[in-house]
C-alpha cells in the first residue's frame, strides 16, 4: 500500500502513527513545503519567550521517520492532487502515485485587504517556524510592535515578544480580546491579566490606513510602530482538495473516519471542517488535539483498520503571563458562574449535558468536565452539585469509579 | 501491564499516598527533613466526601488522550508508562484539559506539568503509594 | 466546670523535629486525640482522650509519636495505687460500675511460664520435623470406648459419633459479630478455611455472607439465643452452648444499642438499635439433665450429625461441673480461663472472678480420667494462651486443643488498650463504624491469621519434635514431658506434674 500525506505537522504525525499501527510495512510518503521535521506551530510564542528551543520543538523524536519508515519530501510543494490517476504533482516537476492520500496542508494566515498595507516594510503573519524567525530577526528591545488581531494567535505573540521589545499595542474590530474562546466577563478578566504585563488594547477599533511606521485608527487616532504582526484569522487551505474533488465547505468535509467525500483521499487537521458534538453544527475546529486524533483516525482507515473519531469538541488551553484559560464546547444554554478573585468558572448545561466551560485561574482536573462534554455523560446520572463544585471523580457512582479507577470491566 | 488500581472499599483517606508520593520525589531518604514545612504537590489525589475516599493518580491509559493532545511532543507513553518530558513541557496545559481523570497536574514551579510516572523517574523502584498504603487501598498488580 | 480529679493516663509525646504535620494522626484517631492548628502550622494533643492504642504511632509517616505513660502521678503509696485512685475518682463522679474490655491485665501468678517442656537427649532420640513425619491433626468429639471391629476384621467406623476434623489443635475463639466487625470475622472465617480449622460465631449469628464458610465455623447458642435458628445450626460444623465465658463468669453480655446496625439487627434477629442483653443464666437451664436436653434438642435438630460443645468459664470447682458436662451427652468441653478476653466487661469482675486455665485445665483432665469418662468428650482450653509453647503446654497437660481469641485479635491489629466496649475501635476490630470497620482490609487479615498460626504450628512441631513425640494424640496428657519450676507442692499436685529436678 502506498500512502501519501500532504502536510508535516500534527495531522500528518497522527496519520503516521495510525497507518503504523496497523500496517508495519507500506510505504509512506509525507510532502511538505516547510523544510523541517515535524514540529509544533503552536509553541512558536514559547520559542520567542524562551521557554522552548528549535530543538524541543519537534513533536517527536529525531529518528522518528526513520523508525517510522516514512518517506520525506521536505521544502517541495504538492501544487495537484489528480484524483482520477491517484498521483501528486509537485512543484519540482515530481509525480507521487498514492493509493491512500491524506490532505493535511493545515490553514494559512488570513490578511484582509488594508489601506497602505504594502507601505509596510516590517509585517508579519505568526503561524509557521519561518514567521517566528522573521519576526524575531528584526524584533529590538526599542521595537514598538503593532498586533492587528486580538486573538489566539496575536494575544500569543504578544507574550512571547513581550520581553524583548520596547512596547505592544494590540487593535481589533472586536470590542473584547478572545472572542472565539470567551465570554464578555472572561475576556475582560484575561485583558486585564494581560494589560497588567504591558500590552495595551485598542479594541473596537481597526486600521483605516497604514503608512510606513504609521496606523492610523478608524477612530481617528494613530499608532506608530515599528514592526506589524497582522494576526487577524487563518483560512483552511483546501484548494488542492477541491481540485481533487472533495467536498469542501469551510474547510474540506470529512465524516467520522476522516474519509472525503472522494475515494482513497482522507482529510484531517486545521484544513478540514467536522462536526462539533456540542452543537451538532459543522465546523473548522482548527485545535492541535484535534488535528492528531483526525490524523490517526484517518491513518488507521487508510490501512484498512476501523477507527472513528466522533466526539469532537472545540477546545483550548492557553494560558497567558501565568494566567491560565481553559475552555471546552459550546456556551450557549443555562450557565453556572463561580468568580472569586483571580479565578473565574462557568459551566455550560443544556438538555441536561454540560455543553462547554471556561475556566480562569483555577483549572485544576478540567478534563473531567472535558471529558463531561466529550461522553455526552447525563448529568441525571452523575452528581453535578458535586461537579459545580469542582471537577471530581466522586460525582460519578461508585461502579463507574470502579471501572475508571478500579480496573472493573 | 502492571498498573495501579484503587480499592475504593479499603481506602482510609489517610492521605498517606500522597505523601509517600511527594517524598519519593525528593530522593531524600528521611521524610522529615525532606518534607518537614514544605507545602506537598503530590501526583496522587485523594478525593474524600462524606466517608467515601479514594486516590487517583494517572491511569497510563491505553490510548492516552493527554499524549495525542499535547502540543509540544512532550507526552510520550514507552513500557505502559506515560511519560512528560519537563524539558520539552512548556505549560500549556491542555493534558490538563483533556485527562478525564484529572490526573495531570501543574508542577510546582507552573513551568511544566507533573503527574505519576509509576516511581520510574525517582529512585523508589515500585510506586511508593502503594508500598506506603496502610490497608492495600492502592495495588500495583497485572489485571 | 466540676474540677477533674483525674490525670491522663498517657502522654502524646510528639518530635518536633520528626513531624511534617501531614496529619495522619489526626484523621485516624477516632479518640480525637489529635488536632492541626493552622495558625501554627503544628499538631497538637489532647492526651486525656488517648487510650494508647497506638493507631498513630503506627501510621506517622516519619515516626514522630510516642506514647508513654504519663509521667505525672498521685502521691505514691504502696497500698493506694494510681488505679485504685483513678477508679474511685470515676465512680465517685459517674455512679456507675467500671467497664472494661479484652482479658484481666492483674498480676496473678502465670503458670504457663512456670512450666518447662523436656526434650530428649541420647536415649530417646528427637526428631527433626522438617525431615520426618510429624503430625499436627487432631480430631475433637467423643470417642469410643473400645475399638469395635466388624466380621471381617476391618475397624468400625460408622458408629463414630461426629468429629471436628483440625490439621493443627488451635481453633478460633468465640467473638461475636457486634462485638467484633464484618471485617474482623470474615478474616477468621477465610484464615479458618485456609488452616483447616474452625472460627466460632459467639453468641451473636452468623451473617449471611459467611454461611459459606460454614464447614469450618462453630456456631454458638448462648443465653441470649441471638440469631439461632434451624439454618443457622445446620450451618455450622459443630454447635457451642455458651455457659460461661472467662473474662467475666456468672454474668451475661451487653452489647450496647449503637452496635446493633442494621446488619448486626439481621443477624442477631433483634430490632436494630436495642441493646442485646445475654442473661447471667440459661433461664431453661438449673442443672446438668437441663443441659442434657438442650444438648440433645440441638443433637435432634441436627440429626446427630454435629458435635456439640460446652463452654464453661473456669470458675472454683470447675472439675465438677465438667464431669457434669461430661455426662450430658455433649461431645466437647470448652473451658475459659481468667485470662479470656471480651468486648466489655465490668472490671470488678474481669479482674477477681474465675481461676487460672492452667489450673483448671488440670484439675478436669485429672477428674475425667479418673472417673474414667476422659473419652466421653474433647478438651479444649481458652482464656490467655500466648504462643505455642502455652499451646504445646496446654496439651500436655491433657487439652485436645486449643481457642485463641486475643492472638487472633492482635495479629490483626489490635493493641490491646482495652477500651473495646467504647466502640470506636482504631484497628476497625472492636467497632462497627463503617469508617472504622474499613480499616481491616479482610484480604491483608485472614493471611496475617494464617500466619500467626502457621508460624505455631511450625513451632509445635519443632517442640514436639525435641521431646520425641510426632503426633498430637502422643503428646495429649503426657504430664511427664513438663516440669514445674517456682511451684509450691499444691500447684504441681494440681498440675500433676513434677518439679524440675525431679
Amino acid at each position: 500500500m502506498n500512502y501519501v500525506i500532504l502536510g508535516n505537522s500534527t495531522a500528518a504525525v497522527g496519520c503516521i502513527e495510525g497507518i503504523r499501527s496497523v500496517d508495519p510495512q507500506g510505504t509512506i510518503t509525507v510532502i511538505s513545503d516547510e523544510p523541517y521535521a515535524a514540529y509544533s506551530r503552536p509553541l512558536i510564542s514559547y520559542l520567542l519567550y524562551g521557554s522552548t528551543t528549535e530543538e524541543k520543538m519537534r513533536i517527536r523524536p529525531d529518528d522518528f521517520y526513520e523508525k517510522m519508515k516514512v518517506k520525506t519530501f521536505l521544502g517541495k510543494k504538492a501544487v495537484r492532487v489528480d484524483s482520477g490517476r491517484k498521483a501528486v504533482a509537485l512543484d519540482s516537476g515530481e509525480s507521487i502515485p498514492f493509493d491512500r492520500l491524506l490532505i493535511a496542508t493545515g490553514s494559512r494566515p488570513f490578511v484582509p485587504p488594508m489601506q497602505g498595507l504594502d507601505k509596510v516594510g516590517k509585517k508579519f503573519s505568526f503561524l509557521t517556524l519561518n514567521d517566528a524567525k522573521a519576526l524575531e530577526s528584526v524584533l529590538t528591545s526599542e521595537s514598538r510592535v503593532l498586533i492587528v488581531g486580538a486573538g489566539l494567535i496575536g494575544l500569543k505573540c504578544a507574550e512571547g515578544i513581550r520581553g524583548r521589545v520596547g512596547s505592544i499595542t494590540v487593535v481589533d474590530l472586536a470590542d473584547r480580546i478572545l472572542p472565539s474562546i470567551l465570554d464578555e466577563a472572561g475576556s475582560e478578566m484575561v485583558k486585564k491579566h494581560i494589560g497588567q504585563n504591558g500590552i495595551k488594547f485598542l479594541l473596537g477599533d481597526s486600521v483605516a490606513e497604514f503608512e510606513e511606521n504609521r496606523a492610523h485608527l478608524k477612530s481617528g487616532g494613530a499608532v506608530d510602530f515599528d514592526v506589524l504582526v497582522v494576526a487577524v484569522g487563518v483560512r483552511p487551505n483546501t484548494e488542492l482538495a477541491a481540485e481533487a474533488g472533495c467536498e469542501v465547505g469551510r474547510g474540506v468535509a470529512i465524516d467520522e473516519a476522516s474519509a472525503t467525500s472522494v475515494p482513497g483521499i482522507y482529510a484531517a487537521g486545521d484544513c478540514c471542517e467536522c462536526r462539533d458534538i456540542t452543537t451538532g453544527q459543522r465546523r473548522v475546529l482548527a485545535i492541535l488535539p484535534n488535528a492528531y486524533l483526525q490524523g490517526e483516525t484517518a491513518g488507521v482507515n487508510m490501512a484498512g483498520g476501523e477507527k472513528s473519531f466522533a466526539n469532537a469538541v472545540p477546545m483550548n488551553a492557553i494560558g497567558f503571563f501565568g494566567l491560565h484559560v481553559l475552555t471546552a464546547g459550546s456556551y450557549d444554554g443555562e450557565e453556572i458562574v463561580e468568580t472569586k478573585p483571580g479565578v473565574y468558572k462557568k459551566l455550560i448545561v443544556k438538555d441536561h449535558l454540560l455543553k462547554g466551560f471556561i475556566l480562569i485561574g483555577e483549572i485544576a482536573r478540567a478534563g473531567i468536565y472535558t471529558s463531561l462534554i466529550r461522553e455526552q455523560t447525563p448529568l441525571d446520572t452523575v452528581d453535578f452539585e458535586l461537579l459545580k463544585q469542582k471537577p471530581q471523580l466522586m460525582a460519578f457512582t461508585a461502579e463507574r469509579r470502579a471501572v475508571k479507577l478500579g480496573g472493573a470491566k | 501491564m502492571k498498573r495501579v488500581y484503587v480499592n475504593e472499599e479499603w481506602c482510609l483517606g489517610c492521605h498517606l499516598c500522597e505523601y509517600n508520593c511527594a517524598f519519593a520525589a525528593t530522593g531524600e531518604t528521611d521524610m522529615a527533613k525532606a518534607l518537614k514545612g514544605v507545602t506537598i504537590h503530590p501526583k496522587i489525589q485523594i478525593e474524600e466526601n462524606n466517608r467515601i475516599s479514594f486516590a487517583v493518580s494517572c491511569r497510563h491509559c491505553d490510548d492516552p488522550i493527554c499524549v495525542k493532545s499535547c502540543i509540544a511532543g512532550a507526552i510520550s507513553k514507552t513500557d505502559g508508562v506515560v511519560h512528560v518530558d519537563k524539558s520539552k513541557c512548556v505549560g500549556c496545559y491542555t493534558c490538563i484539559l483533556v485527562c478525564p481523570y484529572g490526573a495531570v497536574m501543574p508542577a510546582p514551579d507552573g513551568h511544566a506539568i507533573q503527574k505519576c510516572e509509576l516511581c520510574t523517574d525517582n529512585a523508589c523502584g515500585e510506586p511508593a503509594c502503594v508500598k506506603g498504603c496502610p490497608n492495600g487501598a492502592i495495588v500495583f498488580e497485572e489485571r | 466546670m466540676a474540677i477533674n480529679y483525674n490525670i491522663p493516663e498517657y502522654d502524646v509525646l510528639r518530635d518536633p523535629q520528626r513531624c511534617i504535620a501531614c496529619r495522619v494522626c489526626e484523621r485516624q484517631c477516632a479518640n480525637e486525640v489529635h488536632s492541626f492548628d493552622p495558625d501554627s502550622g503544628t499538631m497538637k494533643s489532647d492526651e486525656s482522650k488517648c487510650v494508647n492504642c497506638h493507631r498513630c504511632v503506627a501510621l506517622c509517616p516519619t515516626h514522630a509519636l510516642k506514647i508513654v505513660k504519663n509521667p505525672d502521678t498521685f502521691r505514691l503509696n504502696a497500698y493506694w495505687g494510681q488505679n485504685d485512685i483513678s477508679e474511685i475518682y470515676r465512680q465517685a463522679e459517674t455512679g456507675g460500675m467500671l467497664l472494661s474490655s479484652m482479658g484481666n491485665p492483674k498480676p496473678y501468678p502465670i503458670y504457663w511460664d512456670k512450666i518447662l517442656i523436656n526434650a530428649s537427649q541420647v536415649t530417646n532420640p528427637s526428631i527433626d520435623p522438617l525431615r520426618e513425619p510429624m503430625e499436627t491433626r487432631t480430631f475433637l468429639g467423643k470417642k469410643p470406648g473400645a475399638i469395635e471391629r466388624n466380621p471381617d476384621g476391618s475397624i468400625k467406623t460408622d458408629s463414630l459419633p461426629p468429629q471436628l476434623k483440625l490439621e493443627v489443635p488451635i481453633l478460633f475463639s468465640a467473638m461475636s459479630y457486634g462485638s467484633i466487625s464484618y471485617n474482623a470475622h470474615q478474616s477468621l472465617a477465610r484464615a479458618a478455611q485456609e488452616l483447616g480449622t474452625y472460627y466460632n460465631t459467639g453468641e451473636g449469628g452468623l451473617h449471611e455472607d459467611f454461611y459459606k464458610y460454614g464447614p469450618n465455623t462453630i456456631v454458638q447458642v448462648a443465653s441470649g439465643r441471638f440469631g439461632v435458628h434451624h439454618d443457622y445450626l445446620e450451618a455450622g460444623a459443630a454447635i457451642e452452648i455458651k455457659i460461661g465465658q472467662g473474662a467475666k463468669p456468672g454474668i451475661g453480655g451487653h452489647l450496647t444499642g449503637a452496635k446493633i446496625t442494621d446488619a448486626v439487627s439481621r443477624t442477631r434477629m433483634i430490632p436494630k438499635g436495642t441493646d442485646a442483653i445475654s442473661p447471667a443464666p440459661h433461664h431453661d437451664i438449673y442443672s446438668i439433665e437441663d443441659l442434657r436436653q438442650l444438648v440433645y434438642s440441638l443433637k435432634e435438630a441436627t440429626e446427630y450429625k454435629k458435635p456439640i460443645i460446652v463452654k464453661i468459664a473456669a470458675v472454683h470447682n470447675v472439675a465438677a461441673i465438667a464431669s457434669g458436662i461430661a455426662r450430658s451427652g455433649a461431645d466437647i468441653i470448652a473451658i475459659d480461663g481468667f485470662r479470656g478476653g471480651t468486648g466489655a466487661a465490668p472490671t470488678r469482675i474481669r479482674d477477681n472472678v474465675g481461676i487460672p486455665i492452667e489450673l483448671a485445665l488440670a484439675a478436669v483432665d485429672e477428674r475425667l480420667r479418673q472417673e474414667q469418662i476422659r473419652s466421653n468428650v474433647s478438651l479444649i482450653v481458652a482464656g490467655g494462651i500466648r504462643n505455642s509453647a502455652d499451646v504445646v503446654k496446654a496439651i500436655a497437660l491433657g487439652a485436645d486443643a486449643v481457642y485463641i481469641a486475643t492472638p487472633a485479635l492482635i495479629a490483626l491489629g489490635c493493641h490491646l488498650c482495652r477500651t473495646c466496649q467504647i466502640g470506636k475501635c482504631n484497628w476497625g476490630i472492636a467497632t462497627q463504624r463503617p469508617d472504622l470497620v474499613k480499616r481491616l482490609n479482610p484480604d491483608i487479615g485472614y493471611k496475617r491469621l494464617m500466619n500467626l498460626v502457621s508460624a505455631w504450628q511450625h513451632e509445635i512441631m519443632e517442640m514436639m519434635g525435641g521431646m520425641g513425640i510426632n503426633s498430637i494424640e502422643a503428646m495429649r496428657g503426657n504430664r511427664l514431658m513438663l516440669r514445674g519450676v517456682g511451684l509450691n507442692e499444691k500447684e504441681l499436685e494440681i498440675l500433676g506434674i513434677k518439679h524440675a529436678g525431679e
